[in-house]
């Protein structure tokens, strides 16, 4: 069943100060000939899709992409200028933690206050007030002015209420980032809490890493409209390569100064997942391929590509070269070759990477034909499932490589 | 299930939507919390708060009896000054502070017009509401006065709660309205003081409207508050209801109400985007 089903959302802003401000304005805006044309923006333009029962959906995108107008629409905080959509079942909408908040009320009062203000009955917030208060950790300032309180508490608090929301529909704003290490994590287990029991939700969040973990599907919306819709890990990996500027694949005919020796000519460098689609962004447990494909133009020489592959640090991580196939000892014929290097899941450590690639000669004697450096590149990042290197850890994780390794522990 | 879910219309603004009371009871709550949290936040924080709700009538009426009844002698009839002004001062207060503190609480609840979708109608409804413990303060001190005075009330007096909600009426009529164009036109915070001024004057609260010609009387009529004042005075002090000035502004007050209605609502779909 579709619970949201949004039609050809569009959304116009009137920009700059054209607008008149002042009853003045108005009456000189009438009789001056509108010398300006007015500038606009489309915050949102055509946006349709739909959200079916229990689906827990990323929307992603750069500031501006329309991301915020998009939820301010579902939530009914301002109209779209054009398009249409409904939304079946309670909805709450969750755009900042805290909203309604007043420094001089006390921390019960601004439960019932923010409560209210977020659509629970009376009723409601009564019975999970002691969940509310529990959760929130401030038991002991319960009836002190919230002014008294520190930051973390403050947030802390607005976070429980929010929790506590139990709607059918849940829209949720980049909320997450409150308190410290231990309450963020108490939140997102929460979120997922909210995702798993089968409620509806939209999530936006700048971090991948949060809707890889808490939405099922995602949406990638940019200058207003959408460019994807798919199942996240997709969706991520894809704006994710783009947002990096990665290049996931290099055709070298179309390039002015085709690269190549006397013997062999670069045609394509590609990285290829287990499937030999051209991807650009992997999961930290994905094998990666980069695939190589070259013409030998002469007969008799054996010909090693070779790859060597930086970091965003320019740290040269490794170089590797054909050592097992074939090929290795043997010289290639004239023709065009392909040849794959897989470097396992679970080596890399998250970040970009590029590759360098080359042809070279070691035997008989030692010689470059061809060497281009960043050929391509790729990102890695972990959706952090906790079957990875980083297990449950959440943090930042230093080092070049990250491997998963045997781990041996015995009490002696 | 599915059958008894809500379900949620969006669509664009433009034509004037219809009054929907319906949601505004679904919403009654947030209008009780932010009433409650307007008279907490007038009342709790400072004794002042309390102080100046009892000692503005008193202090105001105080001067004018000086002025007025010692100076300019109105005839107030058989009603002992003091009393006939205080008894069109806590209405007239009543009205002049909650219309100054509802035209700017879309403003100062900008935070919640942006972030949460609810009747917008209950800001400006909530704000008039929050200033009412003026009007109960000001009864009591009326209640007082009149013992102190020993009037004797009539049955008319059960009429008195009927112009106390007509004069509640045109508080919340005038604070919509300027609420609503605050949020376009910020001068109307400078107009505002100079337009209550106005207001003032040209209702009787300190003169009687038996001073004015008959004609003169019915102009004045079309100030809602006219009607209202004059209304409240006969209901406590047994005079005559002058029912031709009582529904000239009943009648204006139903004409304003409907302007602010279509002011409020031809503007409320923009307030997120504007203020």
């Amino acid at each position: 069943m579709q619970v949201i089903k949004a039609e050809n959302l569009s959304k116009q802003y009137l920009l700059g100060s054209r607008q008149p401000n002042s009853v003045r304005e108005v009456l000189t805006g009438v009789f001056a000939r509108r010398s300006e044309p007015r500038h606009t923006l489309w915050a949102l333009r055509d946006v349709s899709f739909s959200v079916s029962d229990g689906e827990t959906l990323g929307l992603i995108g750069h500031n501006g992409a329309g991301k915020s107008t998009l939820l301010k629409i579902l939530s009914r905080i301002t109209k779209p200028t054009s398009g249409r959509a409904s939304i079946s079942g309670r909805v709450g909408s969750l755009l900042e933690v805290g909203t309604g908040f007043h420094n001089e009320l006390t921390g019960r009062e601004n439960i019932y206050m923010n409560g209210a203000i977020l659509g629970m009955k009376h009723a409601e917030i009564k019975k999970s007030f002691d969940e509310i208060v529990a959760f929130s950790e401030i038991e002991e300032f319960l009836d002190t002015p919230v002014k008294h309180y520190s930051s973390g508490m403050y947030m802390r608090l607005a976070f429980s209420v929010a929790a506590h929301l139990d709607p059918e529909v849940l829209i949720v704003d980049e909320v997450l980032a409150v308190g410290d290490i231990n309450f963020q994590k108490k939140c997102l287990r929460k979120m997922r809490e909210v995702g798993e029991s089968g409620r509806t939700v939209i999530f936006v969040s700048h971090d991948m890493a949060s809707i890889t973990r808490l939405c099922k599907r995602a949406i990638v919306l940019n200058h207003g409209s959408i460019v994807s819709d798919g199942p996240v890990e997709d969706v991520v990996s894809e704006y994710v390569a783009v947002e990096m500027g990665s290049r996931s694949e290099r055709i070298f005919a179309d390039e002015p100064q085709a690269v190549q020796s006397e013997s062999v000519k670069f045609r394509k460098v590609r990285i290829v997942d287990a499937d030999a689609n051209t991807k650009g962004s992997f999961d930290i447990r994905q094998p990666i391929g980069v695939e190589m494909t070259y013409e030998v133009m002469s007969d008799g020489e054996i010909l090693i590509p070779n790859l060597q592959l930086i970091n965003q640090e320019r740290v040269h991580v490794f170089t590797i070269h054909d050592v097992a196939s074939e090929w290795s000892k043997r010289p290639k014929a004239r023709g065009t070759y392909v040849s794959t290097a897989w470097i396992p899941g679970n080596l890399l450590a998250e970040g970009n990477f590029a590759l360098n690639a080359a042809i070279v000669s070691y035997m008989p004697n030692q010689k470059v034909h061809l060497y281009v450096t960043d050929a391509v590149s790729f990102n890695v990042f972990d959706p952090m499932t906790g079957d990875s290197a980083r297990g449950d850890f959440a943090g930042r994780m230093d080092g070049v490589v990250r491997p998963i390794v045997e781990w041996e522990t015995t009490s002696i | 299930m599915t059958e008894s879910k809500e379900i949620t219309y969006i669509k664009p603004g433009g034509a004037i939507a219809a009054l929907d009371l319906a949601e505004i009871w679904r919403y009654r709550e947030l209008l009780y919390f932010l009433t409650l949290r307007d008279i907490k936040l007038r009342y709790k924080q400072t004794l002042i708060g309390v102080a100046w709700a009892v000692l503005q009538p008193i202090l105001t009426t105080a001067i004018f009896t000086v002025i007025f009844s010692n100076f300019a002698r109105f005839d107030t009839g058989a009603i002992a000054y003091p009393l006939f002004a205080l008894s069109g001062l806590i209405i007239w207060l009543f009205v002049h502070t909650s219309v100054s503190f509802a035209s700017s609480s879309f403003v100062s609840n900008a935070n919640l017009v942006t972030k949460v979708y609810f009747p917008r109608l209950i800001v400006p409804i909530a704000a008039t509401f929050g200033t009412l413990f003026d009007l109960v303060f000001g009864v009591i001190i009326l209640i007082g006065m009149m013992f102190y005075f020993g009037v004797a009330v009539t049955s008319q007096i059960l009429l008195a709660p009927l112009f106390v909600v007509l004069g509640i009426l045109v508080a919340v009529t005038f604070g919509t309205l300027f609420s609503a164009l605050n949020v376009r036109f910020r001068d109307v915070k400078f107009a505002l003081p100079f337009l209550l001024q106005v207001w003032m004057i040209a209702s009787p609260i300190f003169y009687p409207t038996s001073l004015l010609s008959e004609k003169w009387r019915l102009v004045f009529a079309l100030n809602p508050l006219t009607g209202v004042i004059e209304g409240f005075r006969s209901a406590l002090f047994g005079s005559a209801f002058d029912w031709t000035l009582i529904g000239v502004s009943v009648g204006s007050l139903l004409f304003f109400m409907l302007i602010s209605l279509v002011v409020f609502k031809s503007m409320e779909d923009s307030f997120a985007d504007v203020i």
